[in-house]
């Protein structure tokens, strides 16, 4: 990538979030959504806290609204599944307007949207003000196994490289005055698969001969190792240890 | 069919997370096998290439369209291991860059797709290369098999981990009906697919197609000699 030229996952930005190192953000992340997940669906008022923290976060990261927002649309296909559940749910039913829903179900899909709406909006914002050259060095730091590190590392690198090849090969077919209408025009598309993969592959072999004639003895080198101070690990888990006060809290609240 | 957050309860996801991890340990081994000493470039493009798949739309009619989900492609192209590193890798990228997908819920995604549907997928692919005659034409027809069956093994694999850990109680047969018969029909899409982009490739570079290796005459493999200029 050249300069200038950002990922079109990343939102740039210089804020305190973005600047946070990588891994210590992947970390808090994690706390915080298995926070969200394991709280009992029935204390509403600690998702509502949850989400108070995370528009927080949000805020502080000083990306606009309507592109995380456009990020989180990726959720959508959950929800209409979130809206047929207290249809088809089993047990006593309640009744709401002219429907008469399931009592778990409802209980069911309530969950789902708020667990599932929290997770999708914390993660957007991790994408969204971390390079994803620093996802997978924070990988890395976090010990994941060297070759899935590399393969992630790969694929972010040829990501917009195999999407552009892809969109030539679209224009191509357009070109021909190609409109994809119907079952009938899939061998085409198909034929357009089996050459991106044949085409990916032989990148992958000149990319692997380039990089054993330039010495690759099985490790990437890094520019520079991830670090975190003690200030930086304090403000990155700022937002999940207040997360874990309300899991705890709102567990305590079960139990009394 | 990407698991979000919350979807199953944290004993199944942990569960979930446990199979994944142990399935992808097996895989990083057997990986060395199928693709040469260094896995990482060739294992990345591949992972792109089934990433850049899943964005192209065939259309169904009536306006909507589908995606491939590449499980059984990616087994009969490249072999199973690899393959499940590759859906690891895109799921991976997909639940923490793209938020398709929830990170509690990672292992579940990689079990439904980069284990059950690979490996299910692979498994009948082997069968069927068993039973139909050994020629180069029966490779894309096995292939579209594995991918037939694949889809609908997913599907049950997800209403068996909906009814131990689901948000809510739906019956299990009612569930499973209603998954498998819908994925049934989207099995005979992949499969349609899978057909086809096997068939494209194999007729021009067999030498590729992990699964029709034992049907093409040898060819010389890359030597890399070392210390030549000594």
């Amino acid at each position: 990538m050249g300069a200038g030229h950002g990922h079109f996952l990343h939102f740039h930005g210089h804020s305190a979030l973005h600047r946070l190192p990588a891994h210590a953000k992947l970390v808090a992340l994690l706390i915080f959504v298995t926070c969200v997940v394991v709280t009992p669906r029935t204390q509403v008022w600690a998702f509502a806290a949850y989400a108070v923290l995370l528009l927080l976060a949000m805020a502080a990261s000083r990306v606009p609204t309507a592109y995380l927002g456009r990020r989180m649309l990726i959720e959508i296909p959950f929800v209409v599944f979130a809206l047929l559940m207290p249809l088809i749910a089993t047990g006593p039913r309640v009744d709401v307007g002219p429907l008469r829903l399931s009592e778990a179900g409802l209980w069911g899909a309530w969950a789902l949207l708020a667990k599932g709406t929290l997770g999708v909006g914390a993660s957007v914002l991790l994408g969204s003000t971390t390079e994803p050259r620093d996802l997978v060095r924070a990988l890395d730091k976090l010990h994941m196994p060297q070759p899935l590190v590399q393969i992630a590392s790969f694929m972010f690198r040829y990501l917009e490289v195999v999407l552009a090849e892809l969109q030539r090969m679209k224009v191509a077919r357009e070109s021909r005055g190609f409109h994809a209408r119907s079952v009938k025009q899939w061998p085409v598309l198909a034929a357009t698969v089996g050459a991106l993969f044949m085409r990916s592959y032989e990148r992958g072999e000149r990319v692997h001969l380039a990089m054993l004639s330039r010495g690759y003895a099985g490790r990437l080198p890094f520019a520079a190792e991830l670090a975190a101070s003690r200030v930086e690990w304090a403000r990155a888990l700022a937002l999940p240890s207040a997360a874990l006060l309300v899991a705890l809290a709102a567990w305590v609240r079960m139990g009394a | 069919m990407h698991v979000p957050d919350g979807f199953l309860d944290a004993p199944t996801s942990l569960a979930t997370a446990a199979i994944a991890a142990a399935g992808v340990g097996l895989a990083l081994r057997g990986a060395r096998r199928e693709l040469s000493d260094a896995t990482a470039p060739l294992a990345g493009l591949v992972a792109v290439f089934v990433f850049a798949t899943q964005m192209l739309n065939f259309p169904v009619g009536a306006g909507t369209s589908g995606h491939l989900l590449g499980g059984a492609l990616a087994a009969v192209l490249v072999g199973p291991f690899t393959a499940t590193l590759c859906l690891t890798v895109v799921l991976l990228i997909q639940g923490l860059a793209f938020a398709d997908g929830g990170l509690t819920a990672l292992g579940t995604n990689i079990t439904l797709m980069g284990l059950v549907g690979v490996w299910v997928g692979y498994a009948v692919f082997r069968a069927a290369r068993a039973v139909l005659p050994r020629r180069t034409s029966s490779v894309p027809l096995a292939a579209a098999i594995g991918a037939f069956v694949s889809v609908p093994a997913a599907a049950l694999a997800f209403s068996v981990l909906f009814a131990i850990g689901g948000q809510a109680p739906i019956e299990f047969s009612t569930l499973a009906a209603t998954m498998i018969g819908w994925h049934t029909l989207i099995g005979l899409g992949e499969a349609t697919i899978t057909f086809l982009a096997v068939a494209s490739i194999a007729a021009t570079r067999p030498d590729l197609v992990y699964g029709a290796r034992d049907l093409v005459a040898s060819t010389h493999d890359l030597e890399v000699r070392t210390g030549a200029l000594a």
